[in-house]
This record gives structure tokens, C-alpha cells and sequence, in this order.
């Protein structure tokens, strides 16, 4: 197919995602930002003045860029599962498969869509986090970049999750049970290096640690790791997740009968 | 060129199931084809084959001389399809969903609107164009798939039942809207379970069942290989038994009609003599419109689709 067909298709992909996030923002846009204020006021706030400083910083400046990249994991997630497994149940997803895109399109569209989602969302709970307190970003090419990549790597995962999904069940349990915990204990709230021994050596086989001090190194310039594993892995799991979501959209499995 | 060559075509289901077993079938350009068989007979699964919406098993399937399983890109760039189920975001406007589908043919959403409102206007829907297209009609949502299927002007429009649940009137005017897209040149196949849509407005037809082709001709010499023919007599006078003639096979409707089927050859006073005999004065007579349904159902009662 013609250059020409992909990118027509391509925005044509991205314009109906933007549109139905925006259709929805009372689901899309508006919860995060109310979990992330209380999340500031509680944690932050209340809490974070008994605690003190963390990494050189006092305790709401250090968990903002946590909240922002949690927040960012769960949507640009949470908008691929939820619109790919909704256009597959409500059997729209037809209209795609039975188009001349090809797979990598659909892919990128999809992928488009749901970062465009993680970045409004990131926005909101950054501008939400000026109420609180003021950050001078350090290295501001490293935060957009762990940013962009962290939230391609989860918008592919929500793929994978929505391919495999027959129900709507089946698209809760991954953020529930994986995604909620390894996100908690990926240092959003604490730096690793409060842990046991013991828990800090586990704590580095979470990737998402690495995407969170990645992006803190970006906005604060410290990070519990090196930086360059955090772009290491990001890379590994996205090369890792476009590869397996290609797979299964060329063998239509979960798509074609 | 054939706009779709189908060569052994085979399928079998993860379940087992093999709904087809190894189905042949060409299609002219510009034919208006039906495409017939009883529930799960294997259509939806050979449309579904031919849209690359199902994996096939074994087999190929070719739309204007391209590959559906080597060049699936090229090949839908071809087709135009209207499925048996509902399947657009019913939280979507018709215009929406249209000009979105646009884009996927790589289509601009300039083009694709002025396409959209043509289609929309033409299937007597553009006054619901911005409507939530949950709150459509039946009717009025599978008209929405036919316009959806047109806008990218596809060589191949395939039907698979569009008129199911549609009221007379409308599908009516369904047929003359997809009468006049065969004219200017569109190949149409159409898969029905209304027999009277295939015999008003097909030209060629294949009968499968089974998961195999049991008849595949043009629908004149299909239609002339019966034999028998179905009267409508409306009778005066309630009707208390029906009379015994050779040849002819009496039916009651009601109690004031009745059907009488005999094969060509018979003359249609011997018919009338046995009524006159019997005391029935026949008050009305009209041919049994669906000659098609007729030779579908003996087909079927005769066993000769295995």
C-alpha cells in the first residue's frame, strides 16, 4: 500500500482515539487528576512534613515525579486495553481488519492514541502538582524522552493484554494484580535505598523502577540507578512488545477467527 | 478477470468444525451474485474468508486477479463489505463512522465527507448523520453499514444479508440503491434468506450447504429446471375438503384459499375442472410470486443437498 493510504490511515487511526478520549474526559482525564491531588494532599502533604527530605529533596518534590509517571503508566495502559478490547468486543475492530492497513499501522495508531492519552494525563497532574510545590527541571530531553518511551511500552503491553482478553475481566486482572504493585513498589514513594539488602536486589528486577528514576533523574537529577539501564530496558520491552504485538496481529489471534 | 476466484477453499474451526470442504466458485466482474445455503451452511465463513476476517485452512482466494492470503493490502483495497452482525461503535455519529472508515482506504476526510452525505442521502439517512448511531433503527443501521461499505467505491460490494429484520417498503428501496451500484459497474455478491431478493435481483447464484457448492449456475437455468408450478386460488365459499386430481398437489392456506402445484405439462383446465367438480367457484388466481424459495425448499426436502 501507498505511503499516502498508511498516513491517511494512520491519523485517521489517531484522530478517532483523541476524539473518543476527549468524549469521555469525566473517565479519562478527570480521575487521575482527582487521585493524584488527594495522593499530593495526603502523601505529600500531611504525611511528607513528618517525613523530611528524600534524595536531597523535600518529600513532595521528590514523589511528583512518581505520581506523574504513575499516572502516566495507568492511562497510556489503561486507554489501549480499554479502546482495543472495547473495538474487539463490540466487534468494530472489523472495520480496521478489513481494511488494506497493515498491521504496523494499526499498531502505531493505536499506540499514538493511547500516548496522547498519557501525556494529556501527565500534564494535568504536573500543572496539579504546581499547587503544591516547584521543581526546576534538570535534564529536560531525558524526562520527555523516558516519558515518551515509558509510555509506548505501556500502551503495547495493554495491547498484548486486550488481544488475549474474552472478557471484560480479563482486562482488570493484569493492572490489578502486575501493574498496581510493581508500580507501588517501583519507587514512586521512597528511594530504594530506605530498603532492606534484601529488597533493594529485588527491587532492581522491576523494570518500572527504572522508568521512575529515570524520569526523576530527568526533572530532579537523582535516581537510585544508573540511567542508561533505565533506557536499556525500556528499549529491550518495547522492541520486545512490537515485536509481539505484530505477531499476533499478523496471525490474527483473539481478531480473526 | 474474475472480481473473485475461489479455489478448494477449505476451513476448519480450532473446534473442529469444518465448515467448508473445499469450496470452488468464480464470480464475473459486474455480476450480481447470490450466494444461498441454509444456517451454517458455510457463507458467513467464505465472506468472512474472502474479507480476511477468517484464517483459511487451505486454499485460495483471489479479488480482481490479487491474492487475498499473499497480498491482503492490495486485495482489500478492492472490497466493500456489509457484514450479517451490527459491528460499527454504536457510541459513534453515522457521519463519524463513515469518514473514518474513509481513512482506513486512505481516503481524506475532505473527500470523505462530501462520499458520506452522497451515500447517507442516497439510503434516506442523512437527517440522522450527527444522531447517536445507537438510537438508529434496525433498518436504519444496517443502511448505515451499506453507506459505510461504499465509501471507498469498492470494485467488489459483498452483502451478507443485509435486509434481515427490514421492513418491505425499506427494503425495497435497498434493492433499487444496490441495483443501481451493480449497474455502474460495481460486482455485487449477495447472501440472503429472503429467496425472492436473490431471484428478483441476482444473475448467477451458488446454492452451498454443508461446506460444499451443490449448485453453482446462472438463475434462468436454475429457475427453469422447475418443473412445477404454484397457484394462489382464493375461493368463494369456505373449503370443507380438497378435491384428488393426478398430477396436482392441493395445499390450504386458509379456509378460503388454497394452493394447487402441478408440473408444467398439465393444462391448467384440468385443474379448473376438478374445482367445478367440487363445487368451488374460484373467485381469484395468482402465480406463487417465489419460484426460487420453491426449488430452494425441494432441493432441500429431496435431499439433494447432502
Amino acid at each position: 500500500m501507498s505511503a499516502r493510504v498508511n498516513w491517511t490511515g494512520y491519523k485517521t487511526i489517531v484522530h478517532k482515539e483523541v476524539t473518543r478520549i476527549l468524549r469521555i474526559w469525566a473517565q479519562t482525564v478527570v480521575p487521575p487528576a482527582i487521585t493524584m491531588t488527594l495522593y499530593f494532599v495526603i502523601f505529600g502533604n500531611l504525611i511528607g512534613r513528618r517525613i523530611g527530605d528524600m534524595g536531597g529533596f523535600d518529600y513532595m518534590q521528590f514523589i511528583v515525579p512518581g505520581l506523574i509517571m504513575m499516572s502516566v503508566i495507568t492511562s497510556s495502559y489503561g486507554n489501549m486495553v480499554s479502546s482495543f478490547f472495547g473495538a474487539k468486543f463490540g466487534r468494530h475492530i472489523e472495520e480496521l481488519l478489513i481494511s488494506p492497513l497493515p498491521n504496523w499501522v494499526i499498531l502505531a495508531g493505536y499506540v499514538t492514541g493511547a500516548l496522547a492519552r498519557g501525556m494529556m494525563v501527565g500534564l494535568v497532574v504536573m500543572i496539579i502538582s504546581l499547587f503544591f510545590t516547584r521543581v526546576e527541571i534538570q535534564h529536560p530531553l531525558i524526562m520527555v524522552s523516558v516519558l515518551l518511551m515509558t509510555s509506548i511500552v505501556f500502551a503495547m503491553a495493554g495491547m498484548v493484554n486486550a488481544i488475549f482478553a474474552n472478557k471484560f475481566d480479563d482486562i482488570a486482572i493484569v493492572p490489578t494484580f502486575i501493574l498496581t504493585p510493581l508500580t507501588y513498589l517501583g519507587g514512586v514513594f521512597y528511594s530504594i535505598s530506605l530498603l532492606p539488602e534484601f529488597w533493594q536486589k529485588v527491587s532492581v528486577f522491576n523494570p518500572i523502577l527504572y522508568m521512575v528514576n529515570g524520569f526523576r533523574y530527568g526533572i530532579l537529577g537523582v535516581s537510585d540507578v544508573d540511567i542508561t539501564y533505565a533506557y536499556a530496558i525500556m528499549g529491550v520491552f518495547g522492541i520486545l512488545l512490537a515485536s509481539t504485538c505484530l505477531y499476533l496481529l499478523h496471525r490474527g489471534i483473539g481478531l480473526r477467527s | 478477470m474474475y472480481a473473485l476466484e475461489v479455489s478448494n477453499l477449505k476451513k476448519t474451526y480450532a473446534n473442529g468444525v469444518e465448515a467448508l470442504k473445499g469450496v470452488s466458485l468464480n464470480v464475473e466482474e459486474g455480476d450480481f451474485f447470490a450466494l444461498l445455503g441454509p444456517n451454517g451452511a458455510g457463507k458467513s465463513t467464505l465472506i468472512g474468508i474472502i474479507s480476511s476476517l477468517v484464517n483459511t485452512s487451505s486454499g485460495d482466494v483471489s479479488v480482481f486477479g490479487t491474492s487475498v492470503q499473499q497480498q491482503r493490502s492490495k486485495a482489500m483495497s478492492h472490497i466493500g463489505l456489509v457484514p450479517q452482525e451490527l459491528n460499527f461503535n454504536q457510541f459513534e455519529r453515522p457521519l463519524e463512522i463513515i469518514v473514518n472508515q474513509a481513512g482506513y482506504y486512505g481516503i481524506s476526510r475532505k473527500v470523505a465527507t462530501v462520499r458520506a452525505e452522497k451515500y447517507l442521502r442516497q439510503l434516506q439517512l442523512w437527517e440522522k448523520h450527527d444522531k447517536p448511531s445507537r438510537l438508529l433503527s434496525g433498518g436504519m443501521k444496517r443502511r448505515l453499514m451499506i453507506a459505510r461499505a461504499m465509501v471507498n467505491e469498492p470494485r467488489l460490494l459483498i452483502l451478507d444479508e443485509p435486509t434481515a429484520g427490514v421492513d418491505i417498503e425499506i427494503r425495497r428501496s435497498m434493492w433499487e440503491f444496490i441495483r443501481e451500484i451493480n449497474d455502474n459497474g460495481t460486482t455485487v455478491i449477495l447472501t440472503t434468506h429472503y429467496l425472492e431478493e436473490a431471484e428478483e435481483l441476482c444473475r448467477n447464484i451458488a446454492i452451498i450447504d454443508h461446506g460444499e457448492i451443490v449448485q453453482n449456475t446462472d438463475m434462468k437455468s436454475l429457475l427453469a429446471t422447475l418443473d412445477i408450478e404454484t397457484f394462489v386460488l382464493d375461493i368463494r365459499d369456505p373449503v370443507t375438503a380438497l378435491p384428488e386430481v393426478e398430477d396436482v398437489e392441493f395445499k390450504m392456506r386458509d379456509e378460503t384459499t388454497i394452493e394447487a402445484s402441478l408440473p408444467k405439462r398439465t393444462s391448467l383446465n384440468v385443474l379448473f375442472s376438478a374445482l367445478d367438480s367440487a363445487g368451488m367457484q374460484v373467485l381469484s388466481m395468482r402465480n406463487k410470486a417465489n419460484r426460487l424459495e420453491e426449488l430452494f425448499l425441494r432441493l432441500v426436502e429431496k435431499g439433494t443437498m447432502t
